[in-house]
């Protein structure tokens, strides 16, 4: 592009004056005003009740998904705050519970069952249904080989004392007894009720 | 639609109209700090960050609680840990949540150069308008509490915007609702100031006779305010200013020497254009021509 000076001084000037009559006060008039404040994110999202799983505390969540279980939908988890109706923590949520959304999407979360055989050295992805299956016959034989129905002066006891279990404290009171009545149902003695282990 | 549309700014930044509105019946809002309530958890600081989708780079330890240990673009509040030792010599660890103060009179919004790139809503909260941010940096000289932080990688100035989004829509920020101990509370500012003065009784019966609530004048009082064992020493909770002041510059700046440029811009085009009309443009008459011509030939025969 030739540039001469004269031009040069024009193109100049010009845009000295526009400039100088924005800074008047003029460019209000001009300029959009678009609605200022960032969209809330959840207006349309779905919420489902949930109970944090960390800590013995156990404090309600809401856990917020994208979409809105429309069958084309694949949902995601986007946001999670502190669910206010909960009598635990009633909205409220600790550091690692306010930051729960990144453990969900955590690359290092494990989502299916793996096993590792004895002396083996390698994790393998296995199904569930191997994953059940063997606890299963684990258990069977290890309560046959090792269940007490008598004790010494022959009086029935029913002990299974070789297995514990622990199981979830975030847990409804209806899982809770279920819970209870079936590990008792097997004579398990040592069980608990503790998620923070 | 979130409802805070222009209409609800009381001020916008770099314009000298201030937008007209009929809304006139906006509650103030307020967030109450109570430092003597706070155990310092961080819970407020990671809502923040899940929130805003803020994920900010991890950091090397620097031998103290604060982690990160500054504000910067994606850390819009920090939690400050100082040691005080008292004048009975018992060690005092005072935590303070740092961040936006929300100003009534914001020191950013009055140095920012950008038109409608800092405003402030009826409600009172300062909220940065990125789209009309243009990175300069003068939000930070103008904050009398060194807060905003401009990234480096879009280059536009952030800050906490008392989660303006979840606020509009009649929610409390996110920093609020999580904090397990009730030490950050959420109000029109009315309630806060009469919920902090119970608190503050409370302080005065269990011996902290200087507790009070830090609301400074000086800045025409926050919309983020705190209550303070120790009211008559702010500075001993990492560097809380005892008397926040707007810089001077940003006055004999602004309201100094701009209207005196203005004037001095509008002169010269009055100036330009009177003369335009009385003068009118120089002409090159034909005797001028002809003496030049003469000019030339006498120059180029020596």
């Amino acid at each position: 592009m030739q540039l001469t000076r004269r031009g040069f001084i024009k193109l100049t000037g010009a845009g000295l004056a526009a400039s100088s009559i924005g800074a008047l006060g003029f460019g209000i008039a001009g300029s959009a005003q678009a609605a200022a404040v960032r969209q809330f994110k959840l207006s349309a999202a779905t919420e489902t009740r949930n109970t944090c799983t960390y800590c013995s505390v156990a404090c309600g969540i809401l856990i917020y998904s994208q979409g809105d279980r429309a069958k084309n939908v694949k949902q995601a988890v986007i946001h999670i705050e502190g669910d206010p109706d909960h009598p635990v923590n009633r909205g409220t949520l600790c550091p690692k519970g306010a930051g729960l959304l990144d453990i969900v999407h955590a690359p290092g979360r494990l989502t299916k069952p793996k096993y590792r055989p004895a002396g083996g050295t390698e994790w393998k992805e296995v199904s569930w249904d191997f994953a059940l299956d063997r606890i299963a016959r684990l258990m069977k034989e290890d309560r046959d080989a090792n269940f007490i129905a008598k004790n010494k002066d022959g009086a029935t006891v029913n002990r299974w004392t070789s297995t514990g279990m622990l199981a979830a404290s975030a847990s409804s009171s209806e899982t809770s007894y279920l819970t209870w009545k079936w590990a008792r149902s097997l004579g398990m003695v040592a069980f608990d009720n503790q998620a923070r282990v | 639609m979130a409802d805070l549309q222009s209409q609800n700014y009381i001020r916008r930044s770099a314009t000298t109209m201030t937008p007209p509105t009929t809304r006139s019946n906006v509650e103030e809002v307020a967030k109450l700090i109570d430092v003597s309530r706070c155990i310092g958890c961080k819970a407020c600081q990671s809502a923040c960050m899940e929130w805003n989708d803020l994920r900010p780079e991890m950091e090397e330890f620097q031998g103290a609680y604060e982690n990160p240990h500054d504000l910067n673009p994606g850390v819009w509040t920090l939690m400050r840990f100082a040691e005080y030792e008292n004048d009975h010599g018992d060690l005092e660890w005072l935590i303070r949540k740092d961040g936006c103060m929300h100003c009534e009179d914001p020191g950013c919004l009055k140095a920012c150069p950008a038109p409608g790139a800092i405003v402030q809503y009826a409600n009172g909260i300062v909220d940065f308008i990125s789209d009309a941010c243009i990175g300069c940096g003068y939000c930070i000289k103008g904050c009398p509490f060194n807060i905003p932080r401009v990234s480096e990688k879009d280059h536009k100035s952030y800050k906490c915007t008392l989660c303006s989004d979840r606020v509009a829509v009649g929610l409390e920020p996110a920093c609020v609702k999580t904090c397990p101990t009730g030490a950050i509370m959420f109000g029109t500012k009315a309630d806060m100031k009469d919920w902090a003065e119970e608190r503050i009784e409370e302080l005065k019966e269990r011996g902290f006779e200087n507790a009070g609530l830090y609301d400074p004048a000086e800045v025409g009082g926050t919309h983020v305010m705190y209550v303070l064992h120790h009211r008559d020493k702010p500075s001993l909770y990492s560097g809380l200013p005892d008397k926040p002041h707007i810089s001077a510059v940003i006055g004999l700046w602004k309201h100094v020497l701009k209207p005196v440029a203005l004037a001095g811009i509008a002169f010269a085009a009055l100036g330009a254009f009177v003369h335009g009309i009385v003068s009118g443009p120089m002409e090159v008459e034909e005797e001028d021509e002809a003496e030049a011509r003469k000019e030339m030939e006498r120059r180029a025969k020596s």
